[in-house]
């Protein structure tokens, strides 16, 4: 619960929105009980045969009741509606920004396919909880309390009443129905995610799995999740019909009552004829409106499930917090210093040890090792995404002043140092549009002349719509080698001054990778330059200094 | 749309019999809804005709068992709706995955996000189709004749008032429904693409990040958003007027029939029994269509995601043909004659007239520039790609047979294959080795480990994608699960990339090792030390 209210508070800039939302919704439920009380009274009383006059009053009460409830309900719906927009667009940039901050230090505190559930249909999935949780909630809530004090005044029997069956169907029977929902609610959450991870894994997977004659076992797998998630909604389904089952109970066994004791109070002229009517039909009117609580009740487990995940992430630490006197990065050309440095994800064991190198502003200095040794954690650390677990990584201007990544002012950072990816993420957009990500004034010709200098020139002229063609989604439409050249560009293109360069030539023949680790340190003249890779044999004569961090580094003397 | 979507109707038995079980259900709740208001009008004007409670204790008694039944009527409604929608949506996401895997194969499948948000949010939109709007639809159908009949044979004018006022509802609900169903059919689309974005976005957030675009894009969502929420409220605005009109239509005439029973008891043309059920059934006439109406814009969007449903699941289906050639014994020798193969939005077929061939015991490297075809030629040899020109086939001592028309589950078991991005499932090492070999022992798995070279544990948990693993180390993997397999024919793509000249050289060798135990072994490489080890070097251009 208290999820939920951090997620409502999460909603802080609507609620003039919701209490004119939870306002409408009253008097729209009003209405309806005052139209069935009006008429219960118009009806005995009309019975008695007096005068029409003496009627006027309540015949055009009734009317403007008839007419005013569907046009309050409109309105609420509305605001309601619009009010829950406004906080989900809020709820989004909240969970993207920490994306921002947590994702490239801490993948696993997002999954694959868990990611996809948590961004898209959770957090629009919590919109109910402003539009059928807290609105008709109140709005019943208001109406309840009036209706009761309201028969309290003709008959205490009858408000006594009308209270207690409220509160059962309104309160103890969805909270016993959301107790018993509960379980299942998170039960199901988990065998969701799993669903949808075994479904990604199949779709990625499918060609191989297909080779391998694992194609129908995995299907049969995914029916057996399948079956264990239709199993735990199967076994919520009579708990559900419970609950308003007993809601028909209480409005019936109300009116029930009612009848009995307003005949016992008629009898002993407390009251009369017009006023038993109202006591014993009006409380059916207001379980009516009550009603819409049950459904409400038993979403209120998975959205709080729901709550908890996205307040997980929201309150998920930051590896790398925003330094409290952040340092502006100097202007100009930029050493790079590693004293003594111990490198490692957060929350893993360290990977590369006591490394020390110094790379002079404008050098240029590959890091070698074998695969898997962590090499690409120094670039992870070098753009900020993790901090150093022990020594010092820093940036050195000419003057002297150094600064550590994660202490530095991050605009001036990203200005200072450029990423290449090993797998670059090429973005499910136009060509430009994944390269203006590196410099977003940059003209056509700046983009043309950056992909020439990668060596994709061919390719864009041969694209149907140049650099307006769309690459699909994780860069479908492009090859391999294609997509680590397009990475490339990107980093032309920001007029970084330190350059990191993970795996260069990777996915390219050696003929290629020549060529084009030559055209790269050209156009990366003048800046700092350190390439990650694990072919020392294809960069060690084209940059200053080697820094092998593995044991076994690959001697040269392999070369055909 | 229809009241009910027949593609629905179809896709589990869970639709018809709840339609069945609802009506037997409504029936008998439409009588205890006029019993209920035939008692409870009795009762009061016995009261207040009696002036006390004489001979009310029958009602009363009557009463109870008819709150009681309508309860479990009730109950047992809506707990078969549950089981129908949870059956409906079992078979559909069965459907869903066998499909998604077959076009996967085929290479014709659309963006893998939209999958997942179909596979579970999507799916859950049809909930309120089954759990709400279905069984309103047959009580709908069902109550308000019952209650009119008792209405008339109560007060006719009051039962004119309803039966003409009634009919006014249903032509409504068309009316403006056919404005929402476009209009949701939109905003299903657009909540796909934001969906789509937003992963986009987060799963290239470290770049984002690296460029400092990362801020920029957070704003970015949020203006969508913002775009997302006018687009609705316009789509809510028409959506929300089918139920005021409702709504006006069904109090209004609650409340003509209450001014004129009024009106009539005033003259005497009526007792007080009857005009109390009068007022009683005259709403209860018109609730369900009103409940349908309310139900109905959440039904619309449910049947929105059984269009994109059916759109996945109707489409044409990846071409198979009547693949069902036996592999001829023997040796198997890789035969591929210009071949070429065109692809959408490229002017040049990759590859375009390539012709090799690869020979049992010997090793065949495929090399030349990125972008070539030399991926798209091993998958044609897979049989996951139709040829637009020329022919790969099988050539043995038996005969030849073109790859496309061999059978799929007798070719593929003679394939082992590491692909370019190999697959990793969640679990652990071991696990994702013996996929290609179910039955192998531990002993054989940490063998093919061993000659692939990768030093992980067997029992090293993975995550789903190998993203705790490096390029190389998911390479090896694969290869290590090709060599399990011990199969006739190796189809490799750049096994060796992201390895380092120690581990490579290890992978190189199994790789002889395979050849050198009779083995057609077809790779894709660049590097030189892979090409040394070749027996023979197809440049493709």
């Amino acid at each position: 619960m208290r999820a939920v209210w951090r997620v409502l508070r999460l909603g802080a800039s609507a609620r003039w929105r919701v209490a004119a939302a939870v306002a409408l919704g009253a008097a729209a439920a009003a209405t309806a009980v005052a139209l069935a009380g009006t008429s219960a009274w118009l009806i005995v009383r009309a019975a008695e045969h007096p005068p029409v006059l003496h009627l006027m009053v309540a015949i055009v009460a009734v009317r403007a009741f008839g007419i005013g409830r569907g046009v309050l309900r409109y309105v609420e719906r509305l605001l309601t509606h619009d009010a829950a927009f406004r906080v989900l667009g809020a709820l989004r940039v909240r969970v993207v920004g920490q994306a921002e901050r947590l994702l490239p230090g801490c993948r696993r505190l997002f999954g694959e396919g868990d990611l996809l559930a948590r961004f898209v249909g959770e957090v629009d999935g919590l919109a109910d909880l402003w539009v059928r949780v807290l609105v008709p909630g109140l709005a019943a809530t208001t109406v309840g309390v009036g209706a009761v004090a309201g028969l309290t005044g003709l008959l205490p029997v009858g408000g006594l009443v009308l209270a207690v069956t409220l509160v059962l169907a309104g309160v103890v029977v969805p909270l016993a129905g959301a107790r018993l929902a509960r379980a299942a609610g998170r039960d199901a959450q988990p065998a969701r995610a799993r669903y949808q991870e075994h479904l990604l894994a199949l779709v990625d997977g499918a060609r191989e799995l297909e080779v391998y004659g694992a194609l129908d076992r995995r299907l049969d797998a995914l029916a057996a999740d399948d079956d264990a998630l239709a199993g735990m909604e199967r076994r919520s389904a009579w708990t559900a019909g419970l609950a308003s089952a007993v809601a028909v109970l209480a409005a019936g066994g109300g009116a029930l009552v009612a009848l009995w004791a307003s005949a016992g109070a008629l009898e002993r002229g407390s009251l009369d004829g017009a006023g038993l009517a109202v006591v014993v039909l009006v409380p059916l009117a207001v379980h009516e409106v009550v009603a819409l609580w049950v459904p409400v009740a038993a979403q209120l487990p998975a959205l709080a499930a729901s709550s908890r995940r996205l307040v997980e992430v929201l309150d998920a630490a930051d590896p790398t917090p925003v330094p409290a006197a952040p340092m502006v990065v100097p202007d100009g050309a930029l050493a790079v210093t590693a004293r003594h440095l111990t490198l490692g994800w957060p929350g893993a064991a360290p990977l590369l040890e006591d490394l020390s190198f110094h790379v002079p502003a404008g050098g240029r200095a590959a890091i070698t090792g074998p695969s898997g040794t962590g090499k690409s954690t120094l670039a992870a650390t070098l753009l900020g995404f993790v901090p150093a677990v022990e020594g010092a990584l820093l940036l050195v201007a000419d003057d002297g002043s150094a600064v550590a990544p994660t202490m530095a002012d991050s605009a001036s950072l990203h200005r200072a140092v450029g990423w290449c990816e090993q797998d670059p993420h090429v973005f499910d957009s136009t060509v430009a549009a994944n390269l203006r990500l590196a410099r977003p004034d940059a003209s056509d010709e700046a983009l043309r002349a950056a992909l020439q200098t990668v060596r994709l020139g061919d390719w864009l002229a041969g694209l149907p719509d140049g650099l307006a063609t769309m690459v699909g989604e994780h860069g479908r439409a492009l090859s391999g080698g294609e997509r680590q050249r397009l990475a490339l560009a990107r980093v032309l293109l920001s007029g970084a001054r330190v350059v990191v360069i993970d795996e260069p030539t990777e996915h390219v023949d050696d003929a290629t990778a020549t060529v084009l680790l030559d055209d790269l340190l050209r156009a990366l003249a003048g800046r700092t330059v350190i390439v990650i890779t694990h072919r020392r044999d294809l960069i060690e004569h084209r940059v200053e200094q080697v820094v092998d961090v593995g044991a076994m580094s690959a001697p040269p003397s392999q070369l055909a | 749309m229809t009241p009910i979507d027949p593609r629905l109707l179809r896709a589990g038995r869970g639709t018809a019999g709840l339609l069945a079980a609802g009506t037997v259900l409504a029936l008998a709740s439409a009588l205890l809804v006029v019993a209920q208001a035939w008692l409870l009008a009795t009762g009061i004007s016995r009261v207040i005709e009696r002036g006390g409670p004489a001979g009310l204790a029958p009602l009363l008694g009557a009463l109870v068992v008819v709150v009681a039944a309508r309860s479990a009527l009730g109950w047992a409604h809506e707990s078969v709706a549950r089981r129908a929608a949870t059956s409906v949506k079992s078979t559909l996401r069965v459907r869903l995955a066998r499909r998604a895997a077959a076009d996967a194969v085929a290479g014709v499948g659309g963006r893998r996000a939209d999958l997942a948000a179909l596979a579970s949010t999507g799916l859950d939109a049809i909930d309120p189709y089954y759990t709400r709007y279905l069984p309103q639809l047959v009580l709908a159908a069902v109550v308000p004749p019952v209650v009119i009949l008792q209405l008339f044979r109560t007060d006719v004018p009051a039962a004119l008032t309803v039966v003409l006022t009634l009919p006014l509802i249903p032509l409504f609900m068309v009316l403006v429904g056919k404005a929402t169903e476009a209009a949701n059919a939109k905003r299903w689309d657009a909540l796909q693409r934001l969906g789509h974005h937003f992963l986009d976005v987060v799963e290239g957030m470290p770049t984002l990040r690296a460029f400092g675009r990362g801020r920029v894009q957070a704003e970015l969502v949020g203006a969508s958003t913002e775009r997302y929420r006018t687009t609705t409220m316009a789509t809510l605005r028409i959506a929300f007027l089918s139920s005021l009109v409702l709504e006006l239509l069904a109090t209004l005439s609650v409340a003509l029939v209450a001014v004129g029973v009024g009106l009539r008891l005033v003259d005497g043309g009526l007792g007080l029994q009857a005009g109390l059920l009068a007022i009683l059934l005259a709403p209860e006439a018109s609730a369900p269509l009103r409940q349908v109406g309310a139900q109905y814009h959440a039904s619309a969007a449910g049947v929105a995601v059984a269009d994109s449903m059916f759109a996945v699941l109707d489409g044409p289906p990846a071409p198979s043909g009547d693949a069902a050639a036996a592999v001829p014994a023997g040796p198997l020798t890789l035969r591929v004659q210009r071949l070429s193969v065109a692809h959408d939005g490229r002017p040049r077929p990759a590859p375009d007239g390539l012709t090799f061939h690869a020979e049992p015991g010997r090793v065949t490297c495929l090399s030349g520039p990125s972008g070539v075809g030399k991926s798209t030629a091993v998958a044609v040899l897979l049989g996951h790609v139709r040829p637009t020109a020329g022919t790969a086939s099988v050539v043995t001592g038996g005969g030849t047979e073109e790859v496309g028309r061999l059978d799929r589950t007798e070719w593929a078991g003679c394939i082992a294959w590491v692909a370019q991005d190999p697959f990793v499932a969640a679990g652990t090492v071991a696990d994702n080795v013996r996929l290609s070999r179910p039955d192998a022992t531990d002993d054989e798995v940490g063998d093919a480990l061993a000659r692939a070279g990768l030093a992980l544990p067997g029992d090293r948990p993975v995550l789903a994608r190998g993203t705790d693993l490096s390029a190389g180390e998911r390479r090896r993997l694969a290869m290590a699960r090709a060599l399990l397999r011990r199969a006739p024919v190796l189809l490799l793509d750049e096994p060796t990339a992201g390895l380092d000249a120690a581990s490579e050289a290890h992978v190189l060798e199994a790789v002889r090792a395979e050849a050198a135990r009779g083995a057609t072994v077809v790779m894709v490489a660049h590097r030189p030390e892979a090409l040394a080890i070749a027996d023979a070097v197809v440049e493709v251009r």
